[in-house]
């Protein structure tokens, strides 16, 4: 397991992903899920990350200390994945936050709010003025995340079938 | 869904004590501002007081103070205290032997999923970001023009609304 920065207040700071990131992310999130996705994040890299082409929608938050002094080695604290799509299940164009995870030691230290209004203020800027993610009803501590950043049930049902 | 009446009586109780962690309010107070007997409120108090979410202050003027975690604190957890959501009737349990039923257990379950994942997700601490939020909006449209409390956020609280600051007990 990764050793992680503490977080002092005012020392994180958000950027766009790099390739060097991957394996730390794909790290974070087998911390977290359980499950190691290294080919779905190497995919989701090539899709939101700096090879995208436009701005960039797949943020990560680290230490500025430990930026400063090993950037190449600094472990990520939280990342967030993001993209505005438009007329999708009829919806005007509005900004999707896809993922959102942060280490489990550096929570309740404001990772994930800032990763959060990160990606808000490139939605603003590209334009939307509404952001929606989907989260699975169990998950109560996302849901409390994006319920304390003011986010509240849309207009829009999640509906599915077992297939036979 | 139709809350009862103590718990919404509680999470007002605790909106108002939560605004401001460091005052004590009396429970007449309270009652006041929500049109709730003190009978009945000092009952609901107690039941928070035992789940460790408000602690009584003894003496003179003496009230209740927010003990709990505003944070972490679900309304979910405080509803619970007073109600069992989701609890079927005998009616229900009876019908539950039909196919129909099972059928409309299945849709009633859903809502209340829905239901226990949201009031689950909602904090003390959202809550009152939803309060202000409510208040601000409704200082916008409100045509009434009412005199704004001096030097108040737009939470004005009991004892603000009533001259005193937050560490007073109330008159």
């Amino acid at each position: 397991m990764e050793a992680t920065t503490p977080v002092k207040a005012g020392t994180l700071a958000v950027r766009p992903v790099r390739a060097a990131d991957v394996p730390h992310i794909v790290a974070l999130d087998k911390r977290v899920t359980g499950l190691a996705k290294p080919d779905y994040w190497r995919e989701v890299y090539a899709r939101y990350g700096e090879n995208r082409g436009h701005e960039p929608s797949f943020l990560v938050a680290e230490s500025r200390a430990a930026d400063k002094s090993a950037p190449a080695r600094s472990p990520i604290l939280g990342f967030i994945v993001g993209e505005v799509r438009a007329w999708e299940f009829g919806s005007a164009p509005c900004g999707w936050v896809l993922a959102l995870s942060v280490e489990p030691r550096a929570r309740l230290h404001g990772v994930a709010r800032t990763l959060f209004e990160a990606l808000s203020a490139e939605f603003k800027a590209a334009g939307v003025d509404k952001m929606r993610t989907m989260v699975a009803r169990g998950n109560r501590l996302h849901l409390m995340f994006f319920r304390s950043e003011g986010m509240a049930a849309g207009p829009y049902l999640q509906l599915e079938k077992e297939l036979d | 869904m139709k809350l009862q009446i103590s718990s919404r009586i509680a999470i007002f109780a605790l909106l108002e004590l939560a605004a401001c962690p460091e005052r004590q309010l009396a429970v007449a107070e309270i009652g006041e501002k929500y049109g709730v007997s003190s009978h009945h409120l000092a009952k609901v108090m107690q039941i928070l007081a035992r789940a460790g979410l408000v602690r009584s202050a003894r003496g003179v003027g003496g009230g209740y103070q927010f003990s709990g975690n505003a944070r972490r604190t679900t309304l979910l957890e405080v509803i619970q205290l007073f109600e069992d959501l989701g609890a079927g009737d005998a009616n229900s349990r009876l019908a539950e032997a039909t196919a129909e039923g099972r059928a409309l257990r299945e849709v009633v379950a859903e809502i209340d999923d829905v239901a226990s994942a949201t009031l689950g997700s909602i904090t003390i601490t959202t809550m009152l970001k939803l309060v202000d939020r409510s208040r601000t909006r409704g200082c916008r449209t409100s045509a009434s023009g009412r005199r704004k409390i001096a030097g108040s956020p737009a939470g004005a609280s009991i004892s603000a609304m009533r001259g005193h600051t937050d560490k007073s007990r109330p008159s």
